[in-house]
């Protein structure tokens, strides 16, 4: 920055005058020098809901969870499978009953043990009715979970007849389902553990959490900041690599990248769509963008009788062929969302079940054979495609206007699509949940655990809980059964793609592309990585 | 003095509790809250029942609306979709506004009327049409655009500043923010005190003034601003409760966790409790600040006065 001396020590003055400022605008964050100590200064959102494991189910919350608790399970950050953690081992014979047996010597960061017990409360917790945790659904297989959180009324039950503590360090679990990789599942934050704290002063753990991670809060300002300190006597394998970590409130992204630019701030976890452009030049190797484990669709009504009709999975299909994902993945996304080729998403690796590819012709842009399907399955119901989306956040016209814009070209006629915004995200939640929506739909899906199955069975299997578009197979449904029923991991894997392929012919939902998590640091840290969630691995980050 | 105030006073109670009502309308026809709070999916409908229980969403409109302000009454305003208090949101959020408040007020009385008195006395000199031209500009200017070119000048460019403002906001943070919030009702004081002193200045009572012989800073002081002034403190009274209920944008680009951006996220969130509990306060604010002005111009000229 030549010659910015000059201009700086002038305004500087100037500034003096009205109140001591700090000129020269460095970080705050002090410490450092590489051996382990520094802070890490890293953007936030507020959370939406209180910071409870249970009740935790977007990112900002779930970012803290991830470094102050440690569950049975935890997924690697760089291939996402899901290993051992404070569990010992996790067996079953039958893939419906379950012992778990947790290592010895784990402990809170308040010095209480974990045991068995501290699984089992904390899961029956989350699952009562009357504790209104958000994520209670997740313990939705474990036998019992119709008595503690019936449909209606009241509970019956005040915990889980599936869930017995046999002794300190094991415990066991009855399904009431096959799901042979329920194991696997366990690494969501809502199945972390909870001390004794956590029932007895619920007030005060809220506002400032303990948990058995790498990391204790130090202090937590709710709505602008929260100061985490690494926990030196954690006893998991992942120590924290610096010395903390500052979570700070943003207003805005915007301000956030800003503050990156200034050397203000280390670490800005979601790269505002509007600098994607310069993130690559203003950063060069400090920009990350990596596949996560995000998939925007567009769902259709099945509960309108012009949509559900056997004819009109061909006028999916041909709409899917009319959309040009390639272009707008380069124009409007700048290549941080990657064309979808199937229902899953890269970040379950071929193994895990991600098949590229597997769609087929219908996700390849083809406009003639477009026109063609379309009028054959009878031309799109209404004359007009109508796709509501919410206007609020993640900037949904561009690709909505560049979606329809795509498809009014192809079928030549530039009444074929129209984008529909709704205010907010509530409002637009509310009116898909309530099947009130008509035409189309933007229909987003971060997934929960990476796992095939987290793909496909809360989205598509009959009436399950997010099937918004009362999407039905008898045939996806059989095969889901199948594959959750299979205790053999590649075999469920392939009877799940079996299933998505059934998806494929009725074109439930079009698939648009996946989505990437894109982040930036300051040359302050290095070993900055994000996991399949799109979470920062915090733990990992070295303060140089 | 006393049975105008105290008239004024009871007028306020109507319009508090209609601005209250049309603002608790306008939130509850945007639809169902606890749809949003459970992201891409739908909210299990046990736990959605529950959730309406307990922020008494599952009661008619009308109902809700009375229980709500029988609770402001004895202070108790909600709870927010995060779980925190209203009151504690507001305990956060006001404080800051208000410090960012009187620093764009204080822009606003310095260098508006200031800018104003010097100009309104050189009425077509080069310096009255310069600083006529820099007002122009200012007022079509939008505050976004000042606010991000400001900050990315002196915050990134120049490193004179932080381009973020602390949680703590202290007040030699909020300079530049106070700037860009008060920008715009900035160049509208220098205008109103421009023409106001211009007209004034022919007044009988300046000349009678001058040829009183009485020094010409006495004359400007005493005679001329004071009764200039009464169109401005309108203006910055009422621009008061504007700027605080107005601050979004300057709150969002400067990451100051005020009213404006609690407010935002109470919409976009749709927390009835939070945004009529804030707007309920800024209404208040409103009203005050419009008393305080009718009050003010009894100090300001005598003559006016109230039975």
């Amino acid at each position: 920055m030549r010659g910015a001396t000059h201009a700086k020590w002038a305004a500087c003055a100037v500034t003096v005058v009205l109140a001591a400022t700090a000129c020269g605008g460095g970080g705050d964050s002090g410490g450092g020098g590489g051996d382990g100590s520094g802070i890490v200064g890293s953007s936030w959102g507020d959370p939406q809901n209180p910071l409870e494991p249970a009740n935790t189910n977007e990112v900002q919350g779930g970012k803290v969870l991830d470094m102050i608790f440690r569950g049975l399970v935890r997924y690697d950050p760089k291939t996402g499978e899901a290993k051992n953690m404070v569990a010992e081992s996790i067996d079953t014979s039958d893939s419906q009953n379950f012992t778990v047996k947790i290592k010895t010597g784990w402990k809170f960061s308040n010095g209480e043990a974990v045991t068995a017990k501290s699984f089992v409360d904390a899961w029956n917790y989350g699952a009562h009715l009357k504790n209104n945790q958000k994520n209670a659904y997740f313990f939705g297989y474990i036998e019992g979970y119709d008595k503690v959180h019936p449909e209606k009324g009241d509970a019956t039950a005040d915990t889980l007849s599936g869930l017995k503590v046999v002794d300190d360090t094991s415990f066991t679990v009855k399904l009431t389902q096959k799901f042979s990789t329920w194991p696997k599942t366990l690494g969501y934050p809502a199945f972390a553990p909870l001390p004794k704290a956590f029932y007895d002063d619920h007030d005060a753990w809220l506002s400032k959490p303990v948990g058995n991670g790498p990391y204790t809060v130090d202090s937590y300002a709710k709505g602008s900041k929260m100061a985490l300190r690494k926990w030196d006597d954690y006893s998991g394998p992942d120590k924290a690599q610096n010395g903390g970590v500052d979570l700070k409130v943003y207003t805005d992204n915007n301000t956030a990248y800003t503050d990156l630019m200034a050397g203000n701030l280390d670490l800005v976890d979601d790269v505002p769509a509007s600098q994607l452009k310069n993130a690559k030049s203003d950063l060069g190797d400090r920009y990350i963008n990596t596949p996560a484990g995000i998939i925007q669709t567009l769902a259709f009504p099945f509960y309108d009788e012009a949509w559900s009709k056997p004819e009109a999975a061909k006028v999916r299909q041909g709409l899917s062929m009319a959309i040009n994902r390639e272009q707008i993945t380069d124009t409007i996304f700048q290549k941080t969302r990657t064309p979808a080729t199937d229902w899953t998403s890269p970040v379950l690796g071929e193994a895990g079940g991600y098949k590229s590819g597997l769609c087929g012709d219908p996700c390849k842009y083809d406009a003639d054979e477009a026109k063609k399907l379309i009028s054959e399955g009878g031309g799109i119901p209404g004359g007009t495609l109508k796709i509501t989306y919410n206007a609020d956040t993640g900037s949904h016209k561009e690709w909505v206007d560049a979606v329809c814009n795509s498809i009014n070209k192809a079928l030549d006629n530039d009444k074929s699509c129209v984008g529909n915004p709704v205010g907010t995200f509530a409002d637009f939640r509310s009116q898909a949940s309530q099947q009130k929506l008509d035409g189309a739909w933007r229909a987003g899906w971060q997934m929960d655990y990476p796992l095939i199955q987290n793909f496909l069975q809360p989205l598509y299997y009959t009436d399950a809980p997010s099937n918004d578009g009362k999407y039905s197979s008898e045939e996806f449904d059989k095969l889901v059964d199948e594959a959750n029923a299979e205790t053999d991991t590649a075999k469920a894997v392939s009877t799940f793609q079996d299933a998505e392929k059934v998806l494929a012919k009725d074109m439930a939902v079009i698939p648009l592309w996946y989505q990437n998590g894109s982040a930036g640091y300051s040359d302050r840290v290095s070993d900055v990585a994000l996991n399949q969630f799109s979470v920062p691995v915090y733990n990992e980050i070295k303060v140089n | 003095m006393g049975r105008y105030v105290i008239r004024r006073l009871l007028q306020m109670i109507p319009v508090f509790f209609g601005a209250t009502l049309l603002i608790f309308l306008m939130v509850n026809v945007m639809g169902d809250p606890i749809a949003g709070l459970c992201g891409d999916r739908k909210c299990d409908p046990a736990t959605a029942a529950q959730l309406e229980k307990e922020f008494g969403l599952d009661k008619p409109v009308w109902q809700q609306y009375v229980t709500y302000m029988g609770n402001v009454f004895t202070g108790d305003f909600g709870t927010a979709f995060n779980g925190q208090e209203v009151t504690e949101l507001m305990a956060t959020a006001f404080p800051l506004t208000i410090r960012l408040t009187i620093v764009a007020i204080l822009f606003e009385i310095v260098i508006g009327i200031t800018l104003g008195v010097i100009t309104g006395l050189r009425r077509g000199r080069p310096i009255d049409t310069g600083v006529l031209l820099l007002t122009l500009v200012v007022i079509a200017i939008p505050t976004f655009v000042t606010g991000l070119l400001l900050q990315l000048l002196l915050g990134v460019e120049w490193g004179i500043i932080k381009p973020s403002v602390s949680p703590e906001a202290p007040f030699n943070e909020l300079i530049v923010p106070g700037f860009v919030l008060a920008s715009v009702s900035l160049a509208y004081v220098t205008r109103l005190t421009r023409t106001s002193i211009a007209e004034n200045r022919r007044a009988d009572y300046v000349r009678t003034a001058i040829a009183k012989g009485l020094p010409r800073r006495r004359v400007i002081t005493r005679h001329l601003l004071r009764n200039s002034l009464i169109p401005v403190v309108t203006f910055i009274g009422t621009d008061i409760g504007a700027l605080m209920g107005g601050a979004i944008v300057t709150e969002r680009i400067f990451n100051i966790h005020g009213v404006g951006f609690q407010l935002y996220q109470g919409i976009l969130r749709q927390s009835t409790q939070t945004v009529v509990g804030f707007v309920t306060v800024l209404v208040l604010v409103f009203l005050v600040a419009n008393l305080v002005v009718d009050l003010l111009y009894a100090v300001l000229d005598p003559r006016i006065r109230y039975a």
